[in-house]
């Protein structure tokens, strides 16, 4: 049951780091390349394609030795790789404004560069939880959809608590670092001490 | 209660709304609707009433707070106070070259300056196509080889401008509208680009609205990049400055007396303009500074 509820809460919680990111990412890339739609346009896209190779990559992943740690690994790695964001956004975007005169195609760069890597493994924890919460075919459904769920609902907590709340309250960076450290304090412990099952 | 007095309440209560949305919807009296269309980014419509043309981007037909209005019997002369005073920052640089204006709105302001200084090169920015395009159609602005409109982002216009080293001698920020402030352009970032554009000796006249909470934070950030500046209220609020040191109130008003004659056709004088720009600190100082890390302006506008 523990278990369970980790998983359910690490999907959710992974739901919430994607679309703070997401919504943030407006703000990180506004200084370079407008707010216009466009610029939204090439976040949104570079979005779902990160999140339609992570959903493909997770499926994958989730068939040798499934386990919590692993999923709790995902979340880990996923959460790191937003530090590029913090050190190297404003290089990375200094150099695209200079290279790229076109916005759209400079907005669609820098999303590629900045956030394709974190969104492909966070969407790689949706499939990869399905599957460690399946233990029989009859129910995959009703997991899968209790994980959507979730999920869905973190994003929603996510996307609200990023642009109502925390931009007011906090900078940019660190949000950022907010995001990291919560994603750490609960994937770490279970990266480390594995399965609350396994470990009695 | 019975189910058929239910059903004839919640009749008249959705006839009642739908009265009242026809209400909203529909201009008010003498209004007309010359042009409305939905551009990439708003709706723009173009009204008129009595001797009154307005350019606005929402549909309550209000003079108060629209974008862009004319006079149609007097297209020359200024209908809105902050226009007048963008115009009079010529006191203190009296023959600016080149000048960059962002948001055109109906173009009133470099129609006026294009007016006044047939030689200057003007820079318009204005991030819709369709801006531009109305204003041309319904207002009196007009394109040439000195008046150029660029369908940019300001903010992208400007760092641009800044990093190939390009000079103002008179910057004008008109790019906020009332409901929406594109937050990228009022952080102390940009605002350092913006001064790095600035000529020696060039003016900047920045047009904001803010009276919330946010006029804390935007006085700040100007103060921090810009030091002092003059300060005005007439409804919307503008910021004045000039790179090299403000001048002083006489040096402004001996400058005010060669415009005397040409700003009679905009419809206002030196006695106007000049007991309206104060030098008052009057905001809280320990307000957050808006940089590109923190941003919130809609946010504090709303509170």
């Amino acid at each position: 049951m523990l278990s369970k509820i980790l998983i359910y809460a690490i999907a959710c919680w992974t739901g919430f780091l994607i679309m703070a990111v997401e919504l943030l990412s407006g703000k990180i890339l506004a200084p370079y390349f407008g707010s216009s739609i466009y610029v939204w346009g090439a976040i949104i896209t570079v979005f779902m394609l990160a999140l339609s190779l992570g959903y493909l990559l997770g499926g994958r992943y989730s068939m040798h030795n499934p386990t919590i740690r692993r999923l709790a690994g995902i979340l880990c790695v996923a959460s790191l790789l937003v530090l590029p964001i913090i050190f190297f956004g404003e290089p990375v975007m200094d150099w695209l404004f200079d290279t790229i005169r076109d916005p759209r195609y400079g907005s669609l760069a820098a999303s590629a560069f900045l956030f394709f890597l974190p969104t492909t493994v966070a969407g790689m924890v949706s499939p990869y939880s399905v599957r460690l919460l399946t233990h029989r075919h009859e129910v995959s459904g009703q997991n899968a959809g209790t994980l959507y769920f979730a999920s869905t609902l973190g994003s929603a907590a996510g996307t609200i608590m990023a642009s109502f709340h925390l931009v007011l309250w906090f900078q940019l960076d660190h949000i950022f670092w907010g995001l990291i450290a919560i994603s750490l304090a609960l994937g770490l412990p279970v990266l480390l001490k594995g399965d609350p099952h396994e470990a009695k | 209660m019975k189910p058929s007095k239910l059903f004839n309440l919640s009749l008249a209560g959705l006839l009642a709304c739908a009265a009242g949305g026809a209400a909203l919807a529909a201009p008010a009296d003498g209004v007309e609707i010359l042009h409305k269309e939905q551009s990439l980014y708003r709706n723009i419509y173009v009204f008129e009433k009595g001797d009154v043309r307005c350019m606005r981007f929402t549909k309550y037909f209000r003079t108060g707070d629209s974008q862009s209005c004319m006079y149609k019997a007097d297209p020359n002369r200024l209908f809105y106070d902050y226009a007048k005073v963008v115009m009079s920052t010529l006191y203190l640089n009296p023959d600016p070259q080149r000048i960059l204006i962002t948001g055109l709105g109906g173009g009133t302001l470099p129609a006026a300056l294009a007016r006044l200084l047939p030689q200057a090169e003007i820079d318009v920015v204005e991030i819709d196509p369709a801006v531009s395009r109305v204003a041309k159609a319904y207002f009196p602005f007009e394109t040439s080889e000195r008046v150029r409109v660029h369908d940019v982002d300001g903010r992208v216009f400007v760092k641009r401008a800044a990093r190939s080293g390009k000079k103002y001698d008179l910057v004008i920020l008109d790019a906020f509208n009332g409901d929406y402030i594109p937050e990228h352009m009022l952080t102390r970032e940009y605002l350092e680009e913006v001064k790095s554009v600035i000529a020696d000796g060039g003016v900047l006249a920045a047009n904001t609205f803010s009276d919330s909470q946010l006029y804390h934070s935007e006085s700040v950030t100007y103060a921090e990049v810009f030091g002092d500046f003059i300060n005005v209220k007439v409804g919307n609020r503008l910021i004045i400055w000039q790179h090299g040191g403000l001048p002083s109130d006489e040096r402004i008003a001996e400058g005010a007396k060669g415009f005397e004659e040409a700003f009679e056709p905009l419809g206002f004088g030196a006695d106007w303009v000049l007991p309206r720009l104060s030098r008052e600190q009057d905001w809280q100082t320990d307000a957050p500074l808006l940089t590109d890390q923190y941003s919130p302006s809609n946010l504090l506008n709303a509170r």
